[in-house]
């Protein structure tokens, strides 16, 4: 069996891009081998760890097959005189196919034609080529140079470089970088200069040069590292994080867990900081009580060598987090000395946007925003107001020590600070969690009132960043304005707040882009549909009906999404479509459904029989409030529908008739397209 | 002083302060570097002086090392803070282009200074440098050695927002933090700077009394104007330099001097921001008139060494 090993020596790589990066290189190896014929029968495997990006294929062939090519050219009395020598065309093809002209066939078609065969390249020329692309392709969220600016440009320099194909070096050069056969260990475990000739003499080499190549293995070394040091703690266990458990596997080439513990009083510190600290600055797990959840003093680290025997390591990181938690009680303590409230004032010299003003302009508008949201959405006043104060001290934390120490916990710190300084719980629970969602799927603001608080800010962004004209194009989104106007449409709908598209518009005061951000949110209204796993008919079908109230779409594509697999759901979206399609035929919906109807111009049978079962239907429909129960109730219509369509000429000789008819499609239509548009339903 | 000095009585074989200065820079010395002292205007950073921001402009090679005070006034905390200087001492190591090794040769660097690293742990966690008035980024890592930071390392891309020809690696040491974690001490203040003298000895009174200054006593009205004749006299520079034809005037012109006009307006900034006296609708544009001059100088600095076509400064 063949066997290639690449590995891509460089400096530390930035952990969070590795596993990415990995899955780009496979792919474009992969289409490299696919573009020169190479593709079959290669199965691919890739590791990583910080410092080397490798992959090893196996099964590749050893050149490409041969292959016949056949060369078409003039016809034979273009290419020959009368006399039988060439002419000019036929001396020219002769050239073109690399033949003497004595040589050229004629096909049946009385064409010049000549097949040759064109010899497969071997596998590691092609390599060779391809390689350098297919490294430098790689993509990485931020590039540098290193040689120069005229140079390549890689996440961080290339160092070295291992091809092998078969124990043979795949010869080429990346930023004066020859390919070789010599890999590398842990920088202070293993040897700089290793040569291997195969895949078996790769892996045992840095095994035994102090990296784990596979980052299961390193996963599981923290893991059971972890386990046997909690051993020594009765109930003790690992507060889960699996994107520290990433970011620690991709920092280290060889793992080792150390256990270390700090004073108790610093467990009088709020969670949230002891966490930030720990987790996010110092790359710590924190330790818990397995029975109440509770902090304990003791964390784990996980450093990138093979041991700690004199307590070194342990020493120091125990030094770090004592100075950053005493860092955070000095903070504490002199953020304490002026509350929140004495903070208000002081958000005039905090800046927003150039632009937009101040933070103290931006809570001044979210206090009238929260207001406004609250009225629309018939929100408790007592609840309105729990949020005016709360928009008024939500932006006060910038100012705080720790919030400039942890900019992360900005809104938690308010949160925390104005519990402790005596607001009430539901101003305290807005302030925390008014930057919530932080994302897709990320969970909304849990109360009424910090939903409130949550919206008036987001709206008030963008608002103020349309009428800037500052508007997102295509990846382009500075001031992350999608991911705001996402938020938006979450808590509406999660939240259930009856706020519609235009009343958000009329607030957001975005001047002359206001139809820009209407349009804005109804996308990312539909995104968010999407992401609920609504199939885009369904909710082009909802959104041709109304567009208007997030909250009332998410219920009528629910609805949707629930009675389509019953059986009469898509035939009768079938002959919606039909109707609407005469109806626009004829000259438009609109301008059908305005008419008036006469009940006696209809004809017995199948258009009475329809307009009967319309009739009927039209009452339970607009006395049921469960969307799912009407459209179950349209769908009942398919019998009549298909019958009418069966029985009854639409378009009448007769004028008077056909107008009338077409006026009762019309008004059928309307009346039962308030749900979704079934028009838009794709059927199969 | 004394009694507290008994407590502190360190071994012997413990390197002070000064000792890891005078190693740090012996160790890149024998490397090529070349050697200075500190710029002798007030900068909040090393990367600002010459020796690095104009220096990494152009294709000449160039590698120095220097121990550069930066000035942080928002930083200061009247001396009661274990961690946080007004004033700190950061040991700047540029090589210019940077060496294919120039990692391992870090790495001998803090052996060089007794720290064993079969030990430590020693990491390179992904940090990017970026300073907008200074329209220069980098991208590189933050050094960290059982979980602290001792070193921000950074491969220059750009700098006056000019691109560079040679990647210089730049190496910028956190001299107390280094003293304090090799010391095994909870407080800069507690370092030994030399075998009779501690941190607190040499400094406390700096960071004291320009706390003092900066957040309570500078002269708010006054510190703008000295803003304002800096910035004014510094591109008074930029355009005289601008006007110039004959190659003699060009490559006789002071732009050193109007280098400093720079520093010295970044310098009152940070002052008048420590102070709280820049407004909202200030603030953005006085950052941008630092960044005008600082562009302004680069750009004419690679005009007058490299001979770099004239551009309209952005």
């Amino acid at each position: 069996m063949s066997e290639f090993l690449l590995e891509v020596g460089v400096e530390e790589i930035p952990d969070w891009m590795i596993e990415g990066a990995l899955k780009d290189l496979e792919k474009r190896f992969l289409a490299a081998l696919d573009k020169a014929d190479l593709r079959e029968g290669v199965t691919t495997r890739t590791a990583a760890t910080p410092r080397r990006l490798t992959l090893i294929a196996e099964g590749l062939a050893e050149g490409q097959a041969d292959k016949q090519e056949k060369l078409s050219g003039p016809p034979k009395n273009v290419a020959f005189d009368a006399d039988g020598n060439p002419t000019k065309a036929g001396l020219g093809f002769a050239k073109r196919a690399g033949v003497e002209a004595s040589a050229l066939e004629v096909g049946p078609d009385g064409k010049l034609f000549i097949e040759r065969k064109i010899a497969g390249r071997p596998t590691t020329e092609i390599l060779a080529e391809s390689l350098p692309e297919a490294i430098l392709g790689v993509y990485f969220p931020k590039n540098m140079y290193w040689t120069g600016k005229a140079g390549p440009r890689f996440i961080r320099p290339v160092r070295r470089i291992v091809a092998l194909l078969n124990g043979s070096v795949v010869p080429f050069e990346i930023a004066g970088v020859a390919s070789g056969n010599r890999t590398f260990g842990h920088r202070r475990l293993g040897q700089s200069e290793l040569e291997v000739s195969s895949v078996a003499e790769y892996e045992k080499a840095l095994s035994e040069n102090g990296v784990f190549l596979s980052a299961d293995e390193r996963r599981e070394r923290i893991s059971s590292g972890a386990a046997e040091a909690l051993e020594a703690i009765p109930g003790a266990k690992l507060r889960a994080n699996d994107k520290l458990f990433r970011t620690l596997v991709y920092l280290t080439e060889y793992p080792t867990v150390i256990r270390g513990e700090f004073e108790e009083t610093y467990l009088d510190l709020p969670d949230e900081i002891i966490e930030t600290v720990m987790l996010v600055h110092q790359k710590y797990f924190a330790i818990e009580d397995a029975s109440t959840g509770k902090l304990s003093n003791g964390f784990i680290a996980v450093a990138n060598l093979d041991g700690d025997p004199e307590g070194e390591i342990r020493r120091g990181a125990e030094r770090v987090l004592r100075a950053r938690f005493n860092d955070a009680q000095f903070f504490w303590a002199a953020d304490e000395k002026k509350p929140l409230a004495a903070r208000v004032e002081d958000l005039k010299a905090v800046t927003f946007q150039a632009e937009l003003g101040s933070y103290h302009d931006k809570i001044t508008a979210m206090r009238g925003l929260a207001a406004k949201l609250g009225a629309a959405a018939g929100v408790d006043s007592a609840v309105v107001q729990a949020a005016d104060r709360a928009a008024e001290l939500s932006k006060t934390d910038l100012t705080t020590e720790m919030v400039g120490e942890f900019p992360e916990l900005q809104g938690v710190m308010g949160g925390l600070y104005a519990k402790a300084q005596g607001e009430s719980q539901e101003v305290a629970d807005a302030i925390y969690h008014h930057y919530k969602p932080a994302g897709q799927g990320a969970e909304i603001p849990p109360t009424v009132a910090g939903r409130l608080v949550a919206l008036s800010d987001k709206l008030h962004t963008l608002g103020g960043m349309f009428r800037l004209g500052k508007i997102p194009t295509g990846s382009r989104d500075p001031f992350a304005l999608r991911r705001a106007a996402y938020g938006i449409i979450q808590i509406l709908v999660k939240g259930e707040l009856a706020v519609s598209i235009d009343q958000l518009v009329e607030m957001a005061d975005a001047g002359e882009h206001a139809s820009a951000l209407r349009d804005f949110l109804v996308e990312r209204l539909r995104y968010y549909l999407g992401e609920q796993g609504h199939k885009y008919d369904e909710i082009n079908a909802v959104l041709a009906a109304s567009d208007a109230e997030p909250l009332d779409a998410d219920r009528r594509a629910k609805a949707i999404a629930e009675v389509r697999p019953t059986e009469n759901f898509v035939s009768l979206a079938a002959g919606f479509k039909r109707i609407r399609n005469i109806l626009e035929k004829a000259g438009g919906v609109d301008v059908y459904a305005q008419k008036e109807l006469d009940e006696s111009k209809l004809e017995g049978g199948a258009e009475r029989a329809l307009f009967d079962a319309y009739q009927q239907l039209r009452r339970d429909v607009q006395s049921q409030t469960d969307y799912a129960a009407s459209l179950q109730g349209i769908a009942s219509l398919r019998p009549q529908v298909d019958q009418f369509f069966d029985d009854v000429l639409v378009m009448a000789k007769d004028e008077a008739v056909r107008e009338n008819r077409l006026t009762f499609l019309a008004q059928l239509l309307r009346e039962f397209s308030t749900i979704a548009d079934f028009s838009e339903i794709v059927v199969e | 002083m004394l009694a507290w000095k008994s407590l502190q009585k360190s071994p012997f074989d413990m390197l002070t302060y000064q000792d890891i200065i005078l190693k740090l820079k012996g160790y890149w010395a024998e490397r090529g570097c070349v050697v200075t002292e500190p710029l002798d205007v007030e900068v909040g950073a090393g990367t600002m002086c010459p020796e690095t921001f104009l220096r990494v402009l152009g294709p000449d090679p160039y590698k120095a090392v220097y121990v550069q005070p930066s000035r942080r006034p928002a930083d200061g905390r009247y001396g009661d803070n274990p961690n946080r200087l007004y004033k700190h001492m950061q040991l700047q190591v540029i090589l210019k282009p940077a060496p294919e090794d120039v990692i391992e040769l870090y790495m001998q660097s803090l052996e060089a200074i007794g720290i064993d690293l079969s030990k430590h742990d020693w990491k390179l966690e992904e940090d990017n440098w970026e300073s907008p008035t200074l329209g220069a980024w980098g991208v590189g890592w933050q050094v960290m050695l059982d979980g602290l930071e001792i070193t921000q390392f950074t491969y220059f891309q750009q700098c006056g927002g000019v691109d560079l020809e040679l990647v210089p690696a730049e190496l910028t040491y956190g001299l107390e933090r280094l003293t304090a974690f090799i010391q095994n001490v909870d407080s800069v203040y507690d370092i030994q700077w030399n075998d009779d003298r501690t941190y607190r000895d040499v400094r406390f009174a700096d960071e004291r009394q320009y706390s003092v200054y900066n957040f309570e006593v500078a002269d708010v009205d006054m510190v703008w104007k000295e803003f304002a004749l800096h910035e004014q006299e510094g591109q008074r520079l930029v355009d005289l330099f601008n006007q110039l034809e004959d190659p003699v005037e060009i490559a006789r012109f002071p732009l050193l001097a109007a280098h400093d006009q720079t520093l010295k307006c970044s310098h009152l900034f940070n002052i008048l921001d420590a102070r709280g006296a820049i407004s909202v609708t200030e603030r953005v544009g006085v950052i941008q008139r630092v960044r005008n001059l600082a562009v302004g100088v680069a750009q004419a600095w690679m005009q007058q060494q490299h001979g770099a076509a004239k551009e309209v400064a952005a």
